[in-house]
């Protein structure tokens, strides 16, 4: 048992790294997810989305690929809700229409959730400085 | 409230509605009024002797950068490039003939994507992110597909194709908000302004030309105008004899 200390030691390390989630938590308090921010509640004709809350929330993500299939693929851009609304498929001008703070809509999930949507490494916000420099559309 | 009163406000809520009502109305038409162009088979005319007459204008390659969000990266082999000017003799290799016109020789001819009724570049890409609509013939691109292979780079025979070695975002002054960006990794290139087309505007590149040196149309439609143009014209297109039947024509 010469090497008493030093399994010892081991041990330690080992119990703190495994308990190292609780007690980070207990010392920084548990994380809570922010509600995105749903800036165009009120809004007349921004105020209902293209489909509902629930269906959003889970499957944004579906409905979002198949509106860039039917745009890409197909060449078709209108979107027609189940009630008769007409949409222009499109992330940037009409998502961002309603929700235009991605920062406090889309980030506050997926930052809370860990995950990294490559979306915007194309898709422009249109909050952004440089789209904001561009004063004439063309 | 008296009954003037409530005849009065009954009054301005169906106003109120009828207002609203219209709002809406308008609002789906403006969608639906945007009319899309469309064609059997796209394609497009240069004359090369009017565009001589501008001599040093980049007016048709400035719209088309600044529409699409192209940066302009001055790193020799890393520039992204959908419509440039290059030398006649670079841009017909093939049929360039002995003892020619010394304003021709050097005369910047446009070049952009072809848009070829047998692309080679559809055939090698592994992913289909680039493919040759059936409807009207662009040989389109799909961002979301492209894994940067560069296979597409290697089979154009026109160098029409660019691959983004840099985060395109960072060259950029200024970025239009109705068409994407592309990201570090991906190949891109004209796309005969497919998305314009939809909403039933021509091409960026046609529309500023100040000479009107570019024609856009239906090679299908006998009456169109660039079908009026071919048949009153002498035109020639590039590498003709690799087969791959480019779809911009050349009035020389």
């Amino acid at each position: 048992m010469r090497d008493r200390g030093r399994i010892l030691i081991g041990l330690l390390i080992f119990l703190i790294l495994m308990t190292f989630p609780v007690w980070y938590n207990a010392l920084n308090g548990v994380s809570v997810m922010q509600e995105p921010e749903l800036a165009t509640k009120n809004v007349p004709g921004k105020d209902k989305c293209v489909n509902t809350a629930e269906y959003m929330r889970q499957n944004h993500m579906n409905l979002l690929n198949q509106w860039r299939d039917t745009v890409v693929r197909q060449d078709v851009r209108v979107y027609t809700t189940v009630d008769g609304r007409k949409f222009n498929m499109s992330l940037t001008n009409t998502c961002l229409d309603c929700h235009p703070n991605r920062e406090n809509f889309c980030n506050r999930c997926h930052n809370y959730l860990a995950v990294n949507p490559y979306c915007w490494d194309c898709h422009v916000d249109p909050q952004d400085p440089k789209v904001l420099a561009a004063k004439e559309p063309r | 409230m008296d009954r003037r009163d409530f005849i009065k406000y009954c009054g301005i809520a169906t106003v109120g509605l009828a207002v609203g009502k219209a709002g809406r109305i308008l609002a789906a038409d403006k969608l639906l009024e945007e009319s899309p162009l469309t064609a059997s088979r796209w394609a497009m005319v240069f004359d090369l002797r009017k565009c001589l007459h501008k001599d040093g204008c980049t007016k048709c390659i400035d719209a088309c950068h600044t529409v699409h969000n192209v940066p302009k990266i001055d790193i020799p082999g890393d520039e992204v490039k959908w419509i440039w000017k290059e030398p006649f003799d670079h841009a017909f290799e093939e049929q360039q003939n002995e003892h020619l016109p010394e304003e021709l020789l050097h005369a910047p001819s446009l070049v952009l994507c072809n848009h070829c009724d047998n692309p080679p570049c559809v055939r090698v890409c592994p992913t289909q992110a680039t493919w040759k609509r059936a409807s009207d013939g662009i040989v389109m691109m799909d961002w979301h597909r492209c894994i940067g292979c560069r296979y597409c780079i290697v089979g154009c025979p026109y160098g029409s194709r660019s691959f983004n070695w840099h985060d395109p975002r960072k060259y950029l002054t200024t970025i239009q908000p109705d068409f994407p960006t592309r990201t570090k990794g991906v190949v891109e290139k004209c796309t005969f302004c497919s998305e314009r087309l939809d909403r039933g505007l021509l091409p960026a590149c046609v529309v500023d030309c100040p000479e009107k040196a570019l024609t856009f149309g239906d090679l299908q439609d006998v009456h169109s105008e660039v079908r009026e143009l071919l048949a009153s014209n002498f035109t020639i297109r590039r590498k003709p004899s690799l087969g791959t039947q480019p779809q911009v024509y050349y009035i020389v």
